[in-house]
């Protein structure tokens, strides 16, 4: 065994940590990443010289072909497909790890333990990443995969899948290996199948924190000190981002995994109560007669591609109307942990903008306006009050305290939750119908008009 | 690291001696990820998401000293997946990070 090597990837763990310190703000998070990037290189390179000379050109070529195409994608991919994309490298990370965890069984037999648990972890990213990635990708809608039944049928693959991990334990061969992958990959693909959209930001740190756990193993089995130190790092990374945002839901992993009752729920009360509706040029008016706006952006904004026009509003109220122009970011408005904060962030609006539920939630009441684009049920007052409520103590914005409330939406309908947001019908609320893109554009256009 | 130990009792402390490393690595990375602040968390995870490819260190051994093809075929396919990883993943990370400006003032 080598020492130096051993020394380098010491070195590399060590880089990876000060990198992810560094992203504790953005002002030194470039330098977090390329601190990473070193110390990935350090270790790439450093493991080369080990390796047996007739391999090493075969290992290299396949090296570049893999970063290529990472690199293409890693260019490529729109901000707003990021969460595909993120879903995409866990599953791979987590196949990575059952190859390696395949591999080595051959050569290997005193490590039988670690293996079927790196195997295990790795087959559970893959598996799962599958769903999220084609839900996400929007190939599977959202809601699709919903079926009575659906936890038995969980609990028999798990059943099977235990049966796999003793004939692996007793048998010890490939094929009872393979048998092992196959059933905890379906058994991961079924429990992630019925997740919905709005859960998905819990789904994909699940996943990223599995592949990580999954490199932990795989650390074990081979004795390698800084896979495990790796993997340990990124395994709580997910978890705590899976932590943070089921806190941000207030929806427990059992819900999202295993509790599809409440999610299609509708009701069907109203039509007696009246809604404002009002048009660009009304809320135009309002807005620039206002001394502070907060705008409160959510997934549907992104999804119209509206950040832009968004970001126009703001400079234009702030530049010719002196109005105070504020982001509130709530925690799941997006589809994968801070999604928002990217996505706003390449429209230009600097992230002194942003502001986190916790930080603005004391602000609305001063606000004279809020607009509401493309967001509903991290608004919805109900969260706080109504018990049966399914979205009942998920943190909201109280944009209700607001002077006027305007909500950017197509039409009436329920959020994700399937729960009515009484504050249609407040009276302080004008709801602005259309496109979120069209309608920011349209108010713009307004505001640029007058002197 | 400590090799590939013949006797059980070494290969419980190297198995020990390991597990004690993995415990307060996953207590540095708790702290470590607390101080992310929530508005970078996308590069967080995408960071992360690169790192883990770390696994292509055992991919490439066990593609170089596999004495099968199966195994080379694994463990080539391996390091190819995990390229994949550390590339796209520092890649969008960079991307990512590069759109975080302060405000401009004028």
């Amino acid at each position: 065994m080598n020492t130096y090597l051993f020394f380098c990837e010491l070195a590399a763990c060590c880089f990876f940590i000060l990198g992810i310190r560094y992203l504790a703000s953005p002002r030194t998070a470039v330098r977090g990443n390329l601190l990473a990037v070193i110390g990935m290189g350090l270790v790439s390179v450093a493991v080369f010289p080990t390796l047996s000379a007739q391999t090493v050109w075969k290992l290299i070529g396949v090296l570049a072909l893999g970063g290529g195409l990472g690199i293409f994608g890693g260019l490529k991919v729109r901000m707003t497909d990021l969460p595909q994309m993120i879903a995409a490298l866990n599953g791979l990370g987590g196949l990575a790890s059952v190859l390696i965890g395949l591999a080595e069984l051959r050569a290997e037999s005193l490590h039988l333990t670690e293996i079927s648990v790196g195997m295990s972890v790795g087959a559970a990213a893959f598996g799962g990443s599958v769903v999220a990635f084609l839900k996400l990708q929007g190939i599977w809608r959202s809601g699709f995969g919903r079926f009575r039944f659906q936890n038995y049928l969980n609990v028999l693959l798990a059943v099977f899948g235990l049966g796999a991990w003793y004939a692996f334990a007793v048998r010890a061969d490939l094929d009872t290996a393979c048998l092992l992958i196959a059933s905890v990959s379906i058994l991961a693909f079924a429990v992630t199948f019925p997740v919905g959209g709005a859960d998905m930001p819990i789904m994909i740190s699940l996943l990223n924190a599995c592949s990580g756990w999954a490199a932990a193993a795989i650390g074990f089995s081979l004795n390698n000190v800084a896979l495990i130190i790796t993997g340990a790092l990124v395994g709580s990374a997910g978890t705590i981002l899976s932590f943070v945002m089921t806190q941000a839901m207030n929806r427990p992993l059992k819900k999202v995994l295993f509790d599809y009752g409440t999610i299609a729920r509708t009701q069907d009360l109203k039509d007696d109560r009246t809604v404002r509706v009002g048009s660009a040029a009304e809320a135009a008016f309002i807005l620039e007669n206002s001394s502070k706006l907060i705008i409160v952006p959510g997934y549907g904004m992104a999804a119209a591609q509206a950040q832009y026009a968004l970001q126009a509003m703001a400079e234009v109220l702030r530049q010719n109307y002196q109005v105070e122009v504020k982001f509130a970011i709530h925690p799941v408005a997006g589809r994968m942990p801070g999604h928002m904060n990217v996505l706003l962030a390449e429209a230009h609006v600097p992230y002194e903008d942003l502001y986190t539920l916790e930080e603005i939630n004391r602000e609305f009441e001063y606000a004279d306006a809020v607009y509401v684009i493309g967001a509903n049920d991290i608004t919805n007052p109900l969260a706080a009050t109504d018990v049966s409520s399914p979205i009942y103590g998920m943190p909201v914005l109280d944009v209700g305290k607001a002077k006027t409330v305007f909500f950017v939406k197509r039409s009436l309908g329920v959020g994700y939750a399937g729960v009515e947001n009484p504050l249609f019908y407040d009276e302080h609320t004008v709801m602005l119908y259309g496109d979120a893109r069209k309608v920011t554009e349209e108010i713009v256009r307004v505001l640029e008009k007058k002197p | 690291m400590l090799g590939r130990c013949g006797s059980k009792g070494l290969k419980m402390l190297v198995f020990c001696l390991l597990f004690a490393i993995f415990v307060l690595a996953c207590f540095v990375g708790y702290f470590v990820v607390w101080g992310v602040t929530p508005a970078l968390h996308s590069p967080l995870m995408s960071v992360s998401n690169a790192v883990s490819g770390i696994v292509i260190i055992g991919a490439l051994t066990t593609a170089s000293t596999a004495q099968t093809a199966l195994g080379e075929a694994l463990g080539l396919t391996a390091v190819f997946l995990a390229s994949v990883n550390i590339f796209g993943g520092f890649t969008v990370s960079q991307r990512m990070l590069k759109l975080f400006k302060k405000k401009e003032r004028k």
